[in-house]
């Protein structure tokens, strides 16, 4: 076995008992290389089918050719796909730097996605790798009632046994990709085939690494045509990869803040 | 925080694999393992790039020193407090290691991640203070390691700096942990003066301790050997799920140890049930031919509907054992201390299931390592219990293989201890005291009279495919044919029912004859002529089955030759042996002992079946069990 066939199978597993042991999941699908992996692996999981929903929350802000991605995808891999929208910037906590802020209407749009349909455990694409704070994450994280992360008291996780039993109201965020870096990713997506919204790719010598909302998400200079050339110009370059997320930069503890406020 | 930059290696295909070493690092507090392993990161080149120059910048900013230790403190709340909070993994990579720290920080508070860590370390550095010496933490620590099973630790002398280099300290605390960590089974692979600040003895020997000729610490680690490839050990596949998405009914799980393939014959634990792989499932592409391997996640259709369930486990036929009673050495994490006669929920892989703590021994708080009384363990404590499942699981010892050798213990859905499988008892004995035989309404004689036989065990030994079974079902015809009542009792039958629970290992092979002598006598004290056909290579076995049978016991011993077994191969376990699909196979791998005073000897390549039932009932005959004159049952009624 080699190391992407571990973290596939170490992913796959944690599919399975996400499925095992919750009632109601979902997988939050953001249509960015990360939760197609996740998609991927379910899919292996589960052999073929995606036994829960694919909910993507839309704050509208998303670029053409990742609503378009979305529509093919979703027919295609006979997704379950659901839509919910984001409420409108005025409703957000305006004391948040601008950048935060828009993110955070995302947190609202889960919530109230939450309430809605009542699931139990939602399954996120979020990788130790790719900031600091999600370092100290758990693979089943419980949330709050209010969908707030409380890092001082984690339950302790071991030898793949995990906390599935969130008390009544609050929610777990299970986390099968936690593991893997953002190499890992594209390698697997070269090797699986897995398609990928083609701004990843450089055009004018510029792509994105992280895709998120138009407005707060910049591309970076590179002249990675493929994904080879992406894997090549990962082993080279030292620079973090959510450069391009205006969120990161804004103050020290933004994304911390958010995270704790329930923010992926 | 998972530092990425040594995982790019995926990048590259041909990368050959690397053996990866899971460490903690121990220690009193502030004696420096944070700094060490900033440094670590630093001098094997796996910080990312501006991580170093970021974290000066804030020091500078909060107007304080850069610590190497602030690499570690990335969050805030952590940084608020000066220590770190939890278990995380940082990887890095050593000449020909990949290691995987789980940072394990030492404040005393804290003990719970460096037990959760260690419990998961292939090996461990434990550090200390040049200026202060040995202290009680490092003890504590030296101490946990021991009991969680971590055997390679390298030990790191660290604030060289502190003490001008003096050799003379250095070997003085050496002499002190050495003699500390003796008492407690541990011999350092290494110990290494550093300074973890400076750099000295981390990756290279610098002139200040021109005096030291050992390894680095780069080097002490790049020596450690990985645990034992879980590939070689038995079959273990814990069922996570069974689905019928579609037409096919797929048992879903990962290979914990072992490896398996379409084909390979099967048994499900706890209950004993016997299967064959029909096919091996996967997505895009499905069925997959090839052997899979332990750390694979896969998916398995039987060539047969069984009931089976989450947390069953699949084994070869060096099965787990089944029990409903365990023995562990855990640790404990939550506030309400573990008590004696308590109620709550042990996971083990897959399986769940309500216990009780039936009793408690030897707890122990690292903390003052000194035993502290047994009816409860408290947080952060240590300790040994027997545990009462109230369904029957199916475990290894750790001993025998970690992933199936380990639990964890939950209170109100909330991981709240873990331990280590020290032993399964197979099945509790019920006290003697409470066991009041009642005898059968009728005398044997009654029944002699009817069948004109006594009562007797034949019991039919010889190697797999010498004809036992045939001979067996030959002379129960022939037996009924004459008014009798013989019995069959096929140690392949029984295995599938009464003895279920039992595997292959010589223990239970001997529990296996027990049962079967048991059964048998019970049958021929009541009149019947039990016959067991059995392999029963072991010779002491058979003797204790004679003891159980006494002088009813008749033991006929098939004794073709391994050759002519092996070219008949009825049920092709010769021919799985061989490829190694079946190990401990009699016949091939575990030796057969021929009995020495069997009451009849048949060579089966020699004799035919209905000679050879002439013999066994010349030999009934001539040994008082079978009857043939009409006086012997006037005598009887
Ligand atoms: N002089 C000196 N100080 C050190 C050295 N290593 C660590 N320290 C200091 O010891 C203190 C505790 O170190 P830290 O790594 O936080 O200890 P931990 O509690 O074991 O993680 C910090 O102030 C470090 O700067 C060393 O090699 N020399």
């Amino acid at each position: 076995m080699d190391h992407l066939d571990e973290l596939e199978a170490q992913s796959i597993y944690i599919f399975r008992e996400a499925f095992a042991r919750l009632k109601k999941l979902a997988l939050l699908w953001s249509l960015g290389k990360d939760s197609n992996v996740m998609i991927w692996l379910a899919r292996k999981a589960f052999f073929g089918k995606v036994p829960f929903p694919a909910l993507h929350v839309d704050t509208g802000k998303k670029f053409p050719e990742m609503y378009h991605f979305r529509d093919r995808y979703s027919a295609e891999w006979g997704l379950d796909l659901r839509v919910e929208p984001c409420p409108p910037l005025e409703d957000i906590d305006p004391t948040l730097p601008p950048a935060a802020r828009s993110a955070a209407r995302k947190t609202e749009g889960l919530k109230d996605a939450l309430a809605k349909y009542g699931f139990d455990g939602l399954i996120a694409g979020i990788r130790r790798d790719e900031e600091a704070t999600r370092a100290k994450e758990r693979v089943f994280s419980p949330r709050g009632t209010e969908g707030g992360w409380d890092v001082r008291d984690q339950p302790p996780e071991f030898w793949d046994q995990f906390n599935a039993s969130p008390p009544p109201g609050a929610h777990l965020r299970i986390h099968p990709i936690l593991h893997w870096t953002e190499a890992d990713i594209w390698a697997y997506t070269k090797r699986e085939n897995i398609p990928i919204i083609p701004l990843y790719l450089s055009r004018d010598g510029k792509r994105y690494r992280s895709l998120g909302d138009q407005d707060i998400t910049f591309p970076v200079s590179s002249e990675a045509a493929t994904i080879d050339d992406i894997l090549h110009e990962l082993a080279s370059t030292k620079v973090p990869e959510r450069a391009g997320r205006a969120l990161d930069h804004e103050t020290e503890d933004a994304f911390e803040r958010l995270r704790v406020s329930g923010y992926l | 925080m998972t530092i990425a930059v040594s995982r790019l290696a995926a990048a590259v295909p041909a990368a050959a694999r690397r053996p990866q070493v899971r460490i903690v690092i121990v220690g009193h507090v502030d004696h420096g393992k944070s700094t060490l392993v900033g440094r670590l990161l630093h001098e094997t080149g796996s910080l990312p790039e501006g991580k170093f120059e970021m974290l000066k910048a804030v020091s500078a900013r909060r107007g304080m020193p850069f610590e190497w230790s602030f690499l570690l403190d990335a969050l805030q709340t952590e940084r608020d407090q000066g220590i770190t909070i939890d278990t995380t993994q940082i990887r890095f990579r050593t000449p020909s290691r990949d290691i995987v720290l789980i940072d394990a920080p030492g404040h005393a508070e804290f003990l719970r991640n460096m037990i959760t860590g260690a419990s998961q370390a292939d090996a461990a550095v434990l550090i200390i203070d040049a200026l202060e010496g040995v202290r009680d933490q490092t003890r504590r620590h030296g101490y946990l390691l021991h009991l969680l099973g971590v055997r390679q630790v390298a030990v790191v002398i660290n604030k060289m700096d502190r003490v001008d280099f003096a050799k003379a300290r250095f070997d003085e605390i050496s002499a002190d942990i050495s003699a500390y960590l003796a008492e407690v089974g541990v011999t350092p692979t290494a110990i290494i003066p550093i300074s973890a600040r400076d750099g000295d003895g981390v990756a290279a020997r610098t002139p200040a301790i021109a005096w030291y000729s050992g390894p680095t610490v780069v080097e002490a680690l790049d020596a450690l050997t990985p645990a034992r490839p879980l590939d070689e050990l038995a079959l273990r596949l814990p069922v996570q799920a069974i689905y019928k998405f579609d037409d096919r009914r797929i048992i879903a799980g990962r290979i914990e140890s072992g490896s398996l393939i379409a084909g390979d014959e099967i048994v499900i634990m706890p209950a004993g049930k016997i299967a064959r792989i029909r096919s091996v499932e996967s997505w895009p592409v499905t069925p997959l031919s090839t052997r899979q391997h332990a750390g694979r996640s896969v998916g398995i259709t039987l060539d047969r509907e069984l009931f089976l369930e989450r947390g069953d486990i699949i084994s070869h036929a060096q099965a787990p054992r089944d029990t409903r009673r365990l023995h562990a050495r855990v640790f404990w994490l939550h506030e309400a201390p573990l008590k004696a006669g308590q109620s709550l929920l042990v996971r083990i892989g897959t399986k769940d299931t309500r216990a009780t703590v039936v009793a408690i021994q030897n707890a122990v708080d690292p903390g003052e390592l000194s035993p502290i009384g047994t009816d409860q363990i408290a947080r952060n404590h240590v300790g040994d219990i027997e545990i009462g499942l109230a369904q029957p699981v199916a475990a290894d010892a750790y001993a025998d293989n970690a992933r199936t050798g380990r639990l964890v213990i939950e209170v109100n859905g909330r991981i709240a201890g873990g331990g280590l499988v020290l032993s399964v008892d197979a099945g509790e004995r019920a006290d003697v005291v409470d066991i009041v035989p009642v005898e059968s309404a009728l005398r044997p004689d009654e029944r002699s009279a009817r069948y004109r036989h006594a009562g007797a065990v034949v019991w039919l030994t010889g190697l797999p495919g010498a004809g036992k079974s045939t001979l067996a079902r030959a002379l129960e015809r022939r037996l009924f044919s004459r008014g009798g009542s013989p019995i069959l009792l096929d140690g392949d039958t029984l295995r599938a029912g009464l003895n279920s629970d039992l595997g292959f290992s010589p223990r239970d092979r001997a529990e296996n004859i027990r049962r079967l002598a048991e059964t048998a006598a019970h049958l021929a004290r009541n009149g019947h002529i039990a016959i067991v056909a059995a392999v029963s290579p072991a010779a002491e076995d058979r003797a204790e089955a004679r003891r159980i049978g006494d002088d009813l016991f008749r033991e006929v011993y098939v004794a073709t030759s391994a050759e002519v077994c092996e070219s008949r191969d009825p049920k092709g376990h010769y021919a799985k042996a061989r490829s190694g699909q079946l190990a401990g196979f009699t016949g091939i791998g575990q030796d057969y002992q021929p009995p020495a005073r069997a009451e009849l000897t048949i060579d089966t390549a020699e004799r035919a079946v209905i000679a050879g039932v002439d013999d066994i009932e010349r030999m009934l005959l001539d040994t008082g069990v079978l009857f043939t004159e009409v006086s012997d049952i006037a005598a009887n009624i």
